[in-house]
């Protein structure tokens, strides 16, 4: 039987200029951000990034990496705004594709379905649809006059997801209240890598657990990888809050150049090792603090 | 008496009169506490959320955690439920002109704006959807402008070209501070429904980027009676946020 697991450290090889990747999570929610280390770890150029953003495009935009971003919002939660796309934006370095979320439901959807677009009400008379003129609206075909947007499929590179607990075979179970659109991500995209906190043997994700928690099927599946902590320092319950210190500590090296690679060697372009041993390292210096 | 930010918690409750089982999803202290004193008098049968993925049955102060999960709602249902119009959403905005159209997105240019917002949410889509109210916690021309940098929540000129895809389109009432105000004036453009106790339309006005349609008559907002006084001091916000988001003048 196939088997889908690979090693944290060997996401890197499979990040490639020029590819889009969709990113799962909500704004600061269960974003896959050790795998987001594996990008910047790869150092690949000129990516395309479609999330519905939080610190995910906030490193990403940091970086560099990222020459497009494909939005509705990009949110850190309890800070409103994520500072290190803020001021891509602001200097006009990153484009921005910013579309109303269900407009971003519809395209990963079609894509999804492969299909060439997904028809919404959704954006007609916003500035997301009627400024950009490469987005098509199309008249209801049935004669009742109404004129709907035409959202085009969003189709993905690579999806990158974390999720709960998965089975070595790659079925991956969700623990807790909202999956957000993280199965749309893994069925757009061409290779969908999940990273999960936990792996068991086949047949045992449900023996405490309802089987209506496992959310996606070996089949659309690629890559597994065993990453526990993988959320970082966004919200991922059941398993942890969101570790607003640590948040917080991000933000704030978006004050200058310095502090930012100051961040970035010690959270980011680092070995998944030595990133636990600055976590450990920083919370007991939150905790001296206090 | 009343605090203005208690005239305004009153205000926002009286959004939501005559909703049945609709999702309220308010934004802003005011407006939360507001929603939450409408299911607890004269709007039962509301459904509130903890704006994440939880609906719930207790209806606790805007600063404690909710108790009695009643339902899940997560994101893909409660963009389902939104498309059906079951709900009502008060936003806030960075900016809104005289026809109701809201920015959330940028300041500037578009393309290379002097500050980014938070961006364009779902609020086209709520605008499409269901009705939409909002909340505006500081009146003022910085916020009310002529025309918005960006076109985020779309308003009644917008929603008229659309034709039949403007259907649903409910732009209910804005709240601030200072008074309410609804898209009654000609053609759809912004109207004074009524100014907070101490309040002048003169000042309204000054306070709106834009010329706003004040009516022959315009009633003083209502004060909140025993009842709701009691129940915002003592259950809803007791620690008084709605002070600190509205300070008295």
């Amino acid at each position: 039987m196939n088997d889908p697991q690979i090693e944290l450290d060997d996401v890197a090889d499979l990040i490639h200029d020029g590819m889009t990747i969709g990113i799962g999570g909500w704004g600061s929610r269960r974003k896959p951000l050790s795998l987001v280390r594996a990008v910047v770890r790869s150092g690949a150029q000129d990516l395309t990034i479609v999330s519905f953003g939080g610190p995910d495009v906030g490193i990403l935009s940091a970086t560099g990496q990222a020459t497009t971003v494909i939005h509705g919002f990009v949110s850190l939660d309890s800070v409103a705004i994520d500072p290190h796309f803020a001021a891509r934006r602001e200097a006009g370095t990153i484009s921005s594709i910013e579309w109303d979320e269900a407009m971003l439901v519809a395209g990963l959807r079609a894509a999804a379905r492969r299909l060439p677009f997904e028809v919404v009400r959704s954006g007609v008379g916003s500035d997301a649809v009627e400024r950009d003129p490469s987005l098509r609206t199309i008249a209801s075909p049935y004669g009742d006059g109404e004129e709907l947007l035409a959202v085009p499929a969003v189709p993905l590179d690579l999806a990158l997801i974390h999720l709960d607990r998965a089975d070595e075979t790659g079925n991956v179970q969700l623990l807790g209240p909202d999956l957000f659109f993280d199965d749309l991500f893994v069925d757009a995209a061409q290779t969908a890598i999940v990273s999960v906190e936990e792996i068991v043997p086949r047949g045992k994700l449900a023996t405490t657990e309802a089987l209506s928690s496992i959310v996606l099927t070996r089949a659309s599946v690629d890559h597994l990888v065993l990453a526990p902590g993988g959320a970082g320092f966004t919200a991922h319950p059941p398993y942890a809050e969101r570790d607003e210190a640590l948040q917080s500590h991000y933000v704030d090296a978006a004050r200058d150049p310095q502090a930012w690679a100051a961040f970035a060697t010690q959270f980011l372009t680092v070995s998944d090792e030595q990133y636990r041993a600055s976590v450990t390292a920083f919370a007991r210096n939150v905790a001296g603090a206090q | 008496m009343a605090t203005r930010a208690e005239v305004a918690v009153t205000a926002c409750s009286d959004l939501f009169r005559g909703a049945g089982a609709i999702l309220a999803s308010p934004t802003g202290i005011v407006a939360g506490i507001g929603a939450r004193l409408a299911r607890l008098t004269h709007a039962p049968d509301l459904l509130l959320s903890d704006g994440e993925a939880t609906l719930y049955a207790d209806t606790p102060a805007i600063d404690e955690p909710f108790r009695e999960p009643e339902a899940p709602l997560p994101y893909r249902a409660l963009f389902e439920l939104i498309a059906r119009g079951r709900r009502h959403v008060v936003m806030g905005a960075a900016q809104i002109d005289r026809f109701g159209n809201q920015n959330l997105s940028a300041i500037g240019d578009r393309d290379h704006p002097r500050r980014q917002l938070l961006g364009a949410r779902a609020a086209s889509t709520n605008t499409l959807n269901h009705r939409t109210s909002y909340w505006i916690a500081r009146h003022a021309p910085r916020t009310f402008v002529e025309r918005v940098d960006v076109v985020t929540g779309i308003g009644t000129d917008r929603a008229a070209a659309l034709g039949r895809a403007g259907r649903f389109h409910d732009l209910h009432r804005i709240v601030t501070n200072l008074a309410v105000l609804d898209l009654s004036g000609p053609e759809g453009t912004m109207a004074i429904v009524s100014t907070h106790p101490g309040v002048s339309v003169d000042e309204v006005q000054a306070a709106t980027g834009f010329e706003l349609w004040v009516p022959p008559t315009v009633p003083t907002t209502r004060e909140p009676d025993d009842d709701e006084v009691s129940i915002i001091r003592d259950l809803l916000d007791p620690r008084g946020l709605r002070e600190r988001e509205v300070p008295q003048p």
